[in-house]
């Protein structure tokens, strides 16, 4: 009887298993350089594979080769080069200039040669956000794919609070703001969530399903109820109160806004919610192995709900902070695929808040770097996905890495064998 | 003559572990050699190594004096050795004559199966060596035992010379048991040889002609039935003297502690798995639960534990109706629960023994504040409870999933005792753990008996119950045939009930009137 129905397997349980690396609390603290090695080689591997990839996609490089051999190397190589100093500068900034700048002591150019690496930051704080929403569900078993739905509603929720409400003083309208757009994505989580509990219903393909009722829910919203007077049913939302954004930092064109700092702070927060009490265990024991939870007296279905709820929230954040720092009103290209990239992000940052913030930051810098490698060199936008999507993979699976480099996996057995056999003398 | 096997040296090294030290081994034609070990002494590598499915790293295997190399299980079968694995390997909707006949099929001309001629091969081989069994029959309506017989049959439909059976008692009854002894003896009367491996004493000394003792990777010792006895068996694969015979103190039962009348319990499906179930439990008694895995003992204790609803009946629990109740509220009743499946159930295993030590009660004070884990207090309460019940690992931060699973289930046996408790349910507290161990963890449990802690004790191994019990109820089918006292019960007439057969004498008496322990 308990075999059949060990054999019964959860689905989701068994993704889960597959796809997420088993948490290693309380590693022993490896060393720095053997920390970073890997996501160094990946990034590295990334570049060369993207390289072969602007060459071979060039027709200027093309018709060099068609010259000879040499110049066609030649041509190859330039541009290479100019796209990948303009990815380096785009997403750090131009060092010459950031030292000349630093010299001359100018303020002003201080600011705007540090702008590129404001920017990344800038980019960042959406992903620190998406990726917490996606390891609490690992965390606590769930694999929410519905982040992006959930940062759709919680945008539209925060930029109708943003505009409708008028006559409030800052430090009470913006923060609440954020909390519809938190309440708004909570609500879109708690839906898969409660079917979930209640019925079995997976959560993903529920989460999925939302995803779609999410974009076009927003799509007709922002086309209709709430669209911005005169932008002829374009799907575009009026501008969000003076006393709802969340301020930036400098002048225009740099960004940098206090929604950073917020992320962090957030960031600090789940990770003190998750192993500092018990609330954090509750989900985790259940996350972890949900037959044991029941065991020790928890309630699978509260701890369900929870999790979505809160995995919810964080999107539902992502989105508000976007719209109340960056965007100041709400349009159709509000994310591109935050909720999707945070997946692999949550996974690279094994599902800790601190290896979230840190994958967040080279997930925000490559795609700010992307950009202006887009920009400056004549590398489609196409091809600036592709060369991104290839670093990621590799950074995601460090497997591959490793087989590339035939590096050893990190040795476990070591402690079983200095424990097996108690009893035995 | 040349031995039929001989395995010279035979060393494997798996990543930080030597399982194989340099073993050699010799089987003789038309013997029963037994392999005994500890869990993890080195016997399942060593076999599976001779079955093709691992290469040794050094060493030779010689079958009748001709060094041979067996790269794969299909090696080894074309050689003349086969296997009888733990768990059958046997295809439920397909008859009899089709499972033994899959990868060696007999066809008709134009490749239809010869079923008919497979048939009678089968009536052969059953006949010859008194393997019972109805070629047409479809396996999932057999008994367990007569399953294992179809395992066997498909070794000697390919002609297997050598015959291992490895752990081949763990899922029978003693009686099935006692017949599987017979089929080994004939096997071996008519020219077989066979490695027996085990880590029971007692069914050593009944069939083997000579015993070879691993621990830890070597041979350490060969001796022969005769000049054995289990406790010097005992001694060799443990190293160290044991003491096989838990001392019980007498003690006069109190209260009834948890009382169960009428249960029902169903499964999924709604077939009834426990069917009108009454038991009394008494403070300072251990209650055994005796009967062939799978009779409803699980549905029992996740019923009595509130891990599954009940369909019928009422269970009380210190004068409280809890019958509905959560697990959490009948563990907080002072209920303590060694669970079946360790890994599944009590323990999460990537978190460390610490966290573990503590997964039913830390959301309690003192181990934390409100919502706040105090992760001070819960690492002094594995330091102590690590020191007390001698949990072997490097720190309390180690996850408990590296330990070895006597380190595991000490783990449990550790959170569950050292909380105040009244009734402690321990189901399979022993299932694959070394001699060692079981020692250790039948003390335990004698000892909160003695505190006056009433104890379910559900085991398939009735050793392990005839030992430990003062009463033994025996469960078939969901249903508990009889409620005896343990004294001077005879492990026969346990066994006819764990088999469904209600004897018609009230009660046999064993000749031995010590109850004997056997590992």
């Amino acid at each position: 009887m308990s075999e059949a129905q060990a054999e019964k397997k959860d689905l989701g349980q068994a993704i889960l298993k597959e796809i997420v690396p088993p948490p290693e609390e309380e590693a022993p603290r490896k060393s720095f350089w053997k920390s970073i090695s890997i996501p160094a080689l990946a990034i590295l591997t990334g570049l060369l594979i993207g390289a072969v990839m602007i060459a071979a996609t060039s027709s200027t490089v093309w018709a060099a080769f068609g010259q000879s051999i040499w110049k066609g190397f030649g041509r190859a190589f330039a541009e290479i080069g100019a796209a990948y100093q303009a990815l380096f500068t785009g997403a750090i900034g131009d060092p010459v200039r950031i030292v000349r700048a630093l010299g001359s002591g100018d303020a002003r150019e201080i600011r705007s040669a540090l702008n590129p690496f404001l920017e990344s930051l800038v980019q960042t704080t959406p992903y620190i956000f998406t990726g917490l929403a996606v390891a609490v569900g690992f965390r606590s078993g769930l694999f929410n794919i519905g982040v992006e739905g959930q940062l759709f509603i919680g945008a539209a929720a925060a930029t109708y609070v943003g505009y409708a409400i008028t006559g409030l003083p800052g430090f009470i309208h913006m923060p609440l703001a954020l909390l519809a757009g938190a309440l708004g994505g909570a609500f879109w989580a708690f839906i898969p969530g409660l079917l979930k509990a209640k019925t079995g219903g997976h959560e993903v393909i529920n989460t999925i399903m939302m995803n779609w009722i999410a974009f076009r829910l927003t799509e007709w919203l922002l086309s209709g109820p709430m669209t911005r007077p005169g932008s002829g049913g374009m799907p575009l939302s009026p501008l969000i109160q003076k006393s709802a954004e969340i301020p930036q930092f400098f002048q225009a064109p740099i960004r940098f806004h206090l929604g950073f700092f917020i992320a962090l702070a957030v960031a600090w927060f789940i990770n003190w919610f998750l192993f500092k009490t018990t609330w954090g265990l509750d989900l985790r024991t259940v996350g972890t192995n949900p037959r044991a939870a029941k065991y020790a007296g928890l309630s699978t279905t509260k701890s369900i709900i929870t999790a979505m709820i809160i995995s919810g929230a964080l999107a539902g954040t992502a989105g508000a902070v976007q719209i109340l720092a960056v965007n100041r009103s709400m349009a159709l290209g509000l994310s591109s695929g935050y909720g999707f990239d945070s997946i692999a992000l949550a996974l690279i940052g094994n599902n800790t808040p601190l290896g979230i913030v840190l994958a967040s930051l080279l997930f925000g810098t490559l795609r700010n770097g992307a950009t202006r490698m887009m920009v400056v060199s004549a590398i489609p936008i196409d091809i600036v996905d592709v060369i991104q999507a290839i670093i990621l993979m590799f950074v995601a699976a460090p497997a591959i890495i490793r087989a590339m480099y035939h590096l050893k996996k990190p040795k476990k057995e070591e402690a079983t064998i200095f424990l097996s056999g108690w009893g035995g003398k | 003559m040349a031995p039929i096997l001989e395995l010279r040296g035979i060393t494997k090294q798996f990543p930080g572990v030597l399982a194989n030290d340099h073993i050699d081994l010799v089987l003789h034609k038309g013997e029963i050699l037994a392999l005994l070990g500890e869990n993890g002494a080195g016997k399942s590598t060593l076999m599976n190594i001779l079955y093709g499915l691992y290469q040794p790293d050094e060493g030779e295997i010689l079958i009748n004096g001709e060094v041979v190399k067996i790269n794969s299980p299909t090696d080894a079968i074309s050689r003349g050795i086969g296997m009888v694995h733990q768990h059958f390997m046997l295809i439920p909707v397909f008859t009899v004559t089709e499972n033994v006949m899959l990868g060696d099929e007999s066809v008709k001309a134009g490749g239809f199966l010869d079923r008919p001629k497979a048939a009678q091969r089968i009536q052969e081989i059953s006949s010859s060596y008194k393997l019972e069994v109805n070629p047409s029959d479809y396996v999932r309506d057999l008994p367990v035992g007569v399953q294992q017989r179809v395992e066997i049959i498909k070794l000697l439909y390919r002609n297997a010379e050598i015959l291992i059976f490895d752990e081949p008692t763990a899922v029978l009854t003693p009686q099935e048991a006692d017949e599987l002894f017979n089929i080994m003896r004939s096997l071996v009367a008519q020219g077989k040889s066979i490695i027996f491996i085990t880590h029971k004493l007692r069914e050593v000394l009944a069939i083997a002609n000579r015993v070879v003792v691993i621990r830890r990777g070597k041979v350490v010792g060969e001796t022969t039935p005769d000049k054995a006895d289990k406790n010097s068996l005992a001694a060799m694969m443990v190293g160290r003297e044991v003491n096989l015979v838990v001392k019980k103190k007498e003690t006069t039962p109190g209260d009834v502690v948890c009382s169960i009348s009428n249960l029902v319990v169903a499964d999924k499906f709604q077939n009834v798995v426990v069917d009108d179930v009454s038991l009394e439990i008494r403070a300072g008694e251990i209650l055994g639960v005796a009967g062939v895995q799978g009779n409803g003992q699980t549905e029992l204790v996740e019923a009595i534990t509130g891990l599954t609803k009940i369909a019928e009946g009422k269970i009380t629990l210190l004068g409280k109706d809890i019958s509905r109740a959560t697990p959490r509220q009948i563990t907080e009743l002072g209920t303590a629960h060694v669970p079946e499946d360790r890994q599944a159930d009590g323990l999460v295993l990537p978190f460390s023994v610490a966290e573990n030590l503590v997964l039913c009660s830390y959301y309690l004070a003192p181990f934390s504040k409100g919502v706040i884990l105090q992760y001070d207090t819960i690492f002094k309460n594995a330091e102590k409870l690590i020191a007390d019940f001698d949990i072997r690992t490097p720190n309390p931060l180690t996850p408990v999933g590296s330990l070895s699973g006597g380190n595991q289930q000490k783990v449990i046996i550790a959170r569950e005792l050292s909380r105040p408790i009244q009734f402690l349910v321990a189901s399979q507290p022993t299932r694959g753990l070394d001699v060692g161990s079981i020692e250790y963890i039948h003390k335990r449990i004698e000892q909160k008996r003695e505190e006056g802690c009433a104890v379910l004790l559900v085991s398939p191994e009735l050793d392990e119950i005839m030992e430990l019990s003062d009463r033994i109820a025996v469960m078939y089918r969901g249903k508990i045939l009889a409620v005896v006292p343990n004294k001077g019960v005879s492990k026969e007439y346990i066994g006819l009930l764990m088999a469904g057969v209600v004897p018609e004498e009230p009660m046999q008496l064993s000749e031995e009137t010590e109850i004997e322990a056997t590992l």
